[in-house]
């Protein structure tokens, strides 16, 4: 299934803004963030379609995700 | 201008003389300039603050505020006198924040940091400087609003907050600033904010990169935000931050505030804004949609 991916701030960093690849069915998340070598405990805002999502969430075709590192500096 | 608040003193030896009539005798086309905010507080024997107020009362604007004009109406400059803001660390966003509400006019601040200024602070903390290395950060804070703005009234609180302590510090304040560095404290600080009715304008800074948003009492916007984190810190634990940061993001906090006191204008209510200063992006996301 094809999902594309974007990606925000200090993510781009040797990755890339946006892709569409081929992930196999029952892809979550996680999976995602793994195959990108993203740390878990920087992961801030998930979004897919717009919406906000947990780690756990199955992709479907056609999605877009949206991952946005952890800010937390004052 | 300083000839003619002399003169005056040494003319009006009469007791008749009140406060509001020397403001008004003493201001030029509805506007008070320092020496005669200084002058009555003098020949009175009232803090500027109490001149302040006397003047916006009777629709004279201190003459530092002129340039507000046309944004900020006279009748808003009372308000944002009477209105008290806690501002929730005093680092790199809070600095700016502080000291961004002081030259706007908001009469009561309220500035909460346990810590002292470090040298890895001097790159981005406005308060910080060579001598003031282990001051207070309040304390710093009181005396460059002493200096920038005296009518201003500067509350330093040197302790952290907490969910046990944060009811009593917000006592009194219509708006709280998140100006933190640690996420668990941020979210403590939402939730105290929520249990007592009062808005929390939240900013985060990490790097080249940074994020607003207005809590209203109800919403669960850092819940939200934050509801990946487990513990630790964000990605600014490995990036820093360095000066331009913290400014802006403070300066976007302080809009949120002045709209929130004055009931203008449209909030980050529900909506949270992402800053990339690398890309020169910026992106607004929506707060409300999550999945269950």
């Amino acid at each position: 299934m094809n999902v594309t991916v974007k990606l925000f701030a200090s993510f781009r960093t040797g990755r890339f803004d946006i892709e569409t690849g081929d992930y196999p069915d029952g892809t979550t998340v996680a999976d995602v963030a793994d195959s990108l070598n993203l740390p878990h405990n920087e992961l801030g805002i998930m979004m897919i379609n717009n919406r906000h999502v947990k780690l756990d969430r199955l992709l479907a075709d056609g999605d877009t995700l949206a991952l946005f590192p952890l800010l937390g500096g004052g | 201008m300083v000839t003619h608040w002399r003169s005056f003193l040494c003319s009006a030896e009469d007791d008749m003389e009140t406060l509001p009539v020397f403001v008004r005798d003493c201001s030029e086309a509805q506007l008070l300039n320092w020496s005669c905010q200084v002058a009555a507080a003098e020949r009175f024997g009232v803090t500027l603050a109490q001149v302040e107020a006397i003047s916006l009362e009777q629709h004279i604007l201190p003459a530092r505020y002129q340039r507000n004009r046309n944004s900020i109406s006279v009748s808003d400059q009372l308000t944002l006198f009477r209105s008290s803001v806690a501002v929730i660390g005093c680092g790199g966003l809070g600095g700016y924040v502080v000291e961004e509400l002081a030259r706007l006019g908001v009469g009561r601040i309220v500035v909460i940091d346990p810590d002292v200024f470090e040298e890895h602070n001097l790159n981005r903390q406005l308060f910080s400087s060579p001598v003031n290395l282990g001051t207070a950060k309040v304390e710093a804070a009181e005396m460059r609003i002493k200096e920038i703005n005296p009518a201003v009234t500067l509350v330093p609180l040197q302790t952290p907050f907490s969910p046990e302590n944060g009811t009593d510090l917000l006592a009194g304040c219509q708006v709280a600033v998140d100006a933190l560095d640690t996420i668990k404290v941020r979210i403590e600080l939402a939730d105290v904010c929520n249990s007592i009715g009062i808005p929390l304008v939240h900013g985060a800074i990490a790097g080249w990169f940074g994020h607003v948003t207005t809590q209203f009492p109800g919403d669960d916007m850092l819940q939200t935000i934050y509801s990946a984190w487990g513990s630790g810190k964000g990605v600014e634990g490995s990036l820093g931050n360095p000066s331009f940061t913290p400014a802006l993001i403070a300066s976007l906090e302080v809009a949120e505030v002045c709209k929130l006191l004055l009931g203008q204008g449209t909030t980050l209510r529900g909506r949270q804004l992402m800053i990339d200063l690398l890309s020169m992006e910026i992106n607004v996301i929506n707060l409300l949609y999550a999945e269950s």
